[in-house]
């Protein structure tokens, strides 16, 4: 089981030791050896024009149930309200369900969350409803409990969530009391219908390498799926589907942590998820004063300020507004980018944007790659004449 | 206080490509680094312990090299470190590394505060200090921007999209931190010194008293089976001429668009 | 090089170029004392170079001290003078103080909690230091201070001061005496920072001192010392300033490269003209022969030479003629940029010219190479 170099076929070319991402291969006595760490990601077998490397992969112990069936979507809501990647999840998951001719269940916890019965216009069969206040604000402890005996109850083979501070949170206790598998962060799933079995596909090394993973032996197969990769679709206000409401004992759980109070950052006047237009500022202006420049077109298009991550680090602007990969991922119809060079990791957060219009001095900025229009220039002429233009119509 | 800090070793860099040719990663000569995430956290860990007293001792699951930065954080403040290192434990997704890191948590001293970065610069995934407070049956709060009262149990800041939330938490416990969380300081000449002499021990799969089938690819619940390099479709058109052409082109566009 | 000079060198670029570079023109533009930068050369252990390992310092000598005076001079000399006055003012204590003073103010130095300062000049003695006017006069349990030192570096921020004061006006060479004198003391004020040419970021300040009693355990060494305690010191410290002229002038050499490969003029980077080359060149090999020169003095101090006058003085004067020339070169090669402040490269030349005035003028070294020069010359016949 693992990697094993054929010694006899291995002809030293070293066209491995280039292409393994983690540089576990040498070349000793003109032959290769593999170092420890080898994770059996197979890029130098695709390498190897000598058919000299050999991945066994570990022997599959089926322990699936075929009693595993269904796909579940967490619904995270705040105060009441649930969040938009609930609604884009269940879109996906009717998808998944149909493929697999499995049942599409949405399972929410909080308290007066009203649009709960709103879940099934998006697809889903079933809800499953904790409603009470003893769980009114996320407490990880609760949470992870209650899901845990669900999940155990009903038994899905596939769990999805969205993957925002309180998924990346407390879904990784869940898989972790159920010791089976969850793939963070997800921008793709299949189906691979002949193994039942969920392929998930995910950024690494900030978004230059796609993986794809699978969870093959255990079960449920758990992931995170980013905001706004999948699109919500038009939910069918005439669907039916069955809500059960379930109990919340607080008896066997303790949860140790105590939240006592919550600040909201109120310089975010218009929520970067939610809009339509997102005028996104970079390195590029320099210094905090020049956001005011920004600001004065984000008004006359009646758009949010965004960020990428080097302004928030020099404190120009809070966090908040920083889209990216450690930032928000945000999808808005128009994404203005202004002195923004266009990392891999800020792109990582706006790319699925419908239109993308880009604002540099620099014609090799890879911004340049993913806009849809570009204006090679300097920002403090075009955007000011932007700004006339636009108040002038 | 005795604070735990868990540390990764990864590439010095993500700019890793696959050549569309042959379909295979390209790594262009990196150098392995301390991820950059769990600086912040080990700085965090250093200053509780300058602020109430204690013992840091940085702990990794990595190869043999891992051990140069694990120098590297006592030269930053650690008092000490470990490395988890056997061929057994690779290959291992996030169940597998922290089932590791956790036995090996057990088997040092008691511990009152365990402290990971967000997430890792190669797998992104940030699932390790969840995970890990399971198998340690601790609690746990993620994205920690801020420790403020450390009198009874911890008064901390955790970062939330819409603003921030105080949370209390008693220890022992599990923290993940967001690097708003501090500035991680320099070496200093004295750790630098002590980090050269330092003896960092390797405990392997035996010392930990592990069940070998929950550590490494064995002991792993997903693995990967595919890697590719990402689709970028250039559909772009730069605009040309003279910034007043240049603007004027771009709003009869949107205008198109129906935007404005 | 030893492995412990090398991890200092190493340690003072890092801090240089990851701490100080992103504040060096805001410092200068304000002309901000780098409190948060002190701190960082603090907890890097930084000021525990110039200070034996039994006042918890580390140990290090003379060429550790250049050494990390020069890579903080090759991003910021502003800072790296606030470090090397310090190492001054510590210097004094440690050639001259009893165990008593030594233990009461080295730690506090070494872990660069509190700052040092040296105090000789004043407005009618630069350098004619022979005419300092500043009296101690001796009083029951201790000393009185009268008098005004004048461009103090560190002044106002430092709390433990050496001031050099007359205590015999009729002895002349054996009438000074040194004394340490804390920051707070009652009668011991600051005149306004002063505004100058370059290094901006340092603190310079008048002392001035009316009235002020200081206890006679503040006594540096014995009565009438205060200027063989001064020449001593300085000479000491002159290959300091020196590595700072160096720093400078390393600094200015890679930003004159630098640009000169990028900026393009007739189609081609001008570094490709040879008359540009022909300029690093000169610079390059003046930057490596001063700083060939102090490290050997810097070494043969480390030894632990007697008579180390001339060869200090022959450092200082060379390496900072060089930074002279070095930095207003580089200024000629960034051209008109060279003039604009938003480049680095204007506020090095204004930070070079110091050094080739305090610290004893070139033309006061001069007069002394030339003294032991023609001493060691009649030695021989």
């Amino acid at each position: 089981m693992g990697i094993l170099i054929d010694l006899d076929k291995c002809n030293g070319c070293g066209n491995c030791i280039e292409v393994c991402p983690f540089g576990l291969l040498e070349l000793v006595d003109d032959k290769i050896q593999v170092k420890e760490g080898c994770n059996l990601c197979r890029a130098c077998q695709e390498a190897c024009t000598y058919d000299a490397i050999l991945i066994e992969a570990a022997v599959e112990e089926v322990e699936v149930s075929d009693l595993h069936r269904g796909v579940w979507v967490f619904a995270e809501q705040r105060n009441g309200k649930i969040k938009g990647v609930a609604y884009e999840l269940l879109s996906k998951g009717r998808e998944l369900a149909d493929t697999l001719n499995a049942e599409l269940s949405a399972v929410c916890f909080g308290h007066n969350v009203a649009e709960a019965s709103e879940l099934t216009g998006y697809g889903a069969d079933k809800v499953y409803l904790v409603d009470t206040p003893i769980i009114k604000g996320f407490e990880e402890d609760l949470y992870t409990a209650k899901f845990v005996e669900l999940i155990c109850q009903y038994r899905p083979e596939i769990v999805l969530a969205g993957a925002t501070p309180m998924g990346r949170s407390f879904m990784p206790r869940v898989a972790a009391r159920l010791r089976t598998g969850l793939t963070a962060d997800c921008t793709g799933l299949e189906i691979d219908l002949g193994r039942r079995l969920l392929l998930q596909t995910r950024p690494t090394f900030g978004g230059n390498i796609m993986a794809t993973i699978i969870c093959s032996s255990k079960r449920p197969q758990m992931a995170t799926v980013r905001p706004r990769v999948f699109k919500k679709n038009t939910p069918d206000k005439e669907r039916k589907g069955q809500i059960i409401k379930l109990d919340f004992e607080r008896g066997g759980i303790t949860s140790k942590i105590k939240l006592l109070d919550f600040i909201e950052d109120l310089t975010e006047r218009v929520k970067l998820e939610d809009t339509d237009i997102i005028v996104s500022g970079g390195r590029g202006l320099g210094k905090a004063e020049n956001f005011h420049l920004l600001e004065e077109l984000a008004n006359v298009m009646g758009a949010a300020l965004g960020s990428s991550r080097p302004p928030v680090d020099e404190g120009w602007i809070p966090y908040s507004h920083q889209v990216g990969q450690t930032g928000k991922t945000v999808c808005p119809k128009l994404y203005i980018a202004c002195g923004i060079s266009g990392a891999v990791q800020h792109l990582a957060g706006m790319q699925t944007s419908e239109i993308i219009i880009a604002i540099n001095d620099n014609p090799n900025a890879p911004i340049f790659e993913v806009a849809t229009y570009g204006i090679v220039g300097d920002l403090f002429k075009v955007v000011p004449m932007l700004i006339a233009r636009l108040k002038g119509r | 206080m005795n604070i735990v800090v868990c540390l990764k070793q990864v590439p010095g860099t993500t700019e890793v490509k696959i050549d569309p040719q042959t379909n295979t990663l390209i790594r262009e000569g990196i150098k392995n680094i301390l991820n950059p995430f769990d600086a912040y956290a080990l700085e965090e860990g250093v200053r509780l312990k300058e602020r109430c007293g204690g013992r840091v001792t940085a702990i990794s699951m990595g190869p043999p090299q891992a051990e140069e930065m694990l120098r590297e954080a006592i030269s930053l403040g650690a008092d000490e470190a470990v490395l988890l290192s056997d061929k057994a434990f690779a290959g291992a997704d996030t169940l597998a590394t922290s089932y590791t890191l956790a036995r090996a948590i057990e088997k040092l001293r008691q511990t009152d505060l365990i402290i990971c970065g967000r997430q890792t610069f190669d797998g992104d995934t940030g699932q390790v200090g969840p995970e890990l407070a399971e198998m340690l049956g601790l609690p746990f709060v993620a994205y920690v921007s801020k420790i403020e009262d450390i009198n009874k149990g911890m008064h901390l800041q955790r970062m939330v999209e819409e603003g921030h939330e105080i949370i209390e938490l008693p220890l022992p416990a599990v923290i993940t931190v967001v690097k708003e969380i501090n500035v991680p300081r320099l070496p200093s000449l004295r750790g630098l010194a002590k980090a050269k002499s330092a003896p960092i021990p390797v405990w392997t799969a035996e010392e930990l008293a592990i069940d070998i089938d929950k550590v490494g690819l064995k002991g792993s619940a997903t693995r990967v089976v595919k890697v590719f390099s990402p689709q970028r479709v250039n559909r772009g058109e730069i605009l040309q001429g003279e910034p007043e052409e240049q603007v004027k082109n771009l709003i009869s566009k949107l205008g198109d668009a129906g935007i404005v | 090089m030893t492995e412990e000079q090398k991890t200092v060198r190493d340690l003072a670029r890092r801090i240089a170029e990851e701490r100080i570079l992103p504040l060096r023109a805001e410092l200068d533009e304000r002309e901000e004392f780098p409190w948060d930068i002190v701190g960082e050369l603090a907890s890097s252990d930084l000021f525990r170079i110039f200070i034996p390992e039994e006042y918890e310092g580390l140990g290090g000598g003379c060429l550790e001290l250049c050494l990390a005076v020069e890579e903080l001079s090759r991003v910021c000399s502003g800072v790296a003078i606030t470090y090397a006055a310090s190492a001054l003012g510590a210097l004094s204590i440690l050639e001259y103080g009893t165990e008593e003073q030594k233990r009461r103010r080295l730690p506090d130095i070494a872990s660069g909690k509190r700052l040092a300062a040296f105090a000789l000049t004043e407005a009618t003695a630069g350098s004619d230091a022979g005419a300092i006017k500043t009296t101690a006069t001796k009083k029951e349990g201790g000393y009185v201070l009268n008098g005004t030192k004048q461009f103090i570096t560190n002044g106002g921020e430092a709390e433990i001061y050496t001031v050099i004061a007359l205590t015999d006006k009729e002895r002349g060479a054996r009438g000074a005496s040194a004394f340490l004198v804390e920051k707070d003391t009652p009668g011991f004020f600051f005149g306004e920072k002063e505004k100058k040419m370059g290094i901006r970021a340092s603190s310079t300040r008048e002392l001035i001192f009316r009235n002020c009693f200081i206890l006679k355990e503040n006594l540096l060494g014995k009565e009438g010392m205060g200027f063989i305690i001064a020449l001593r010191v300085l000479d000491r410290s002159r290959p300091g300033v020196a590595a700072q002229a160096v720093g400078i002038a390393q600094g200015a050499l890679e930003a004159a490269t630098d640009y000169a490969r990028q900026r393009i003029q007739f189609e081609h980077p001008i570094i490709s003209i040879q008359a540009v080359q022909h300029m690093l060149a000169d610079m390059a090999i003046e930057v490596e022969a001063a700083r060939a020169l102090v490290y050997s003095v810097a070494r043969t101090i480390d030894s632990g030479a007697k008579s180390i006058t001339e060869e200090a003085a022959m450092a200082k004067v060379f390496a900072s003629d060089v930074a002279m020339r070095v930095t207003t070169n580089a200024v000629q090669v960034f051209g008109g940029a060279g003039y604009i402040r938003d480049y680095p490269i204007e506020k090095m030349m204004r930070d070079a010219k110091i050094t080739q005035i305090y610290e004893g003028t070139n033309q006061v070294l001069r007069n002394v190479i030339a003294s032991e020069l023609r001493k060691r010359r009649s030695r021989q016949e």
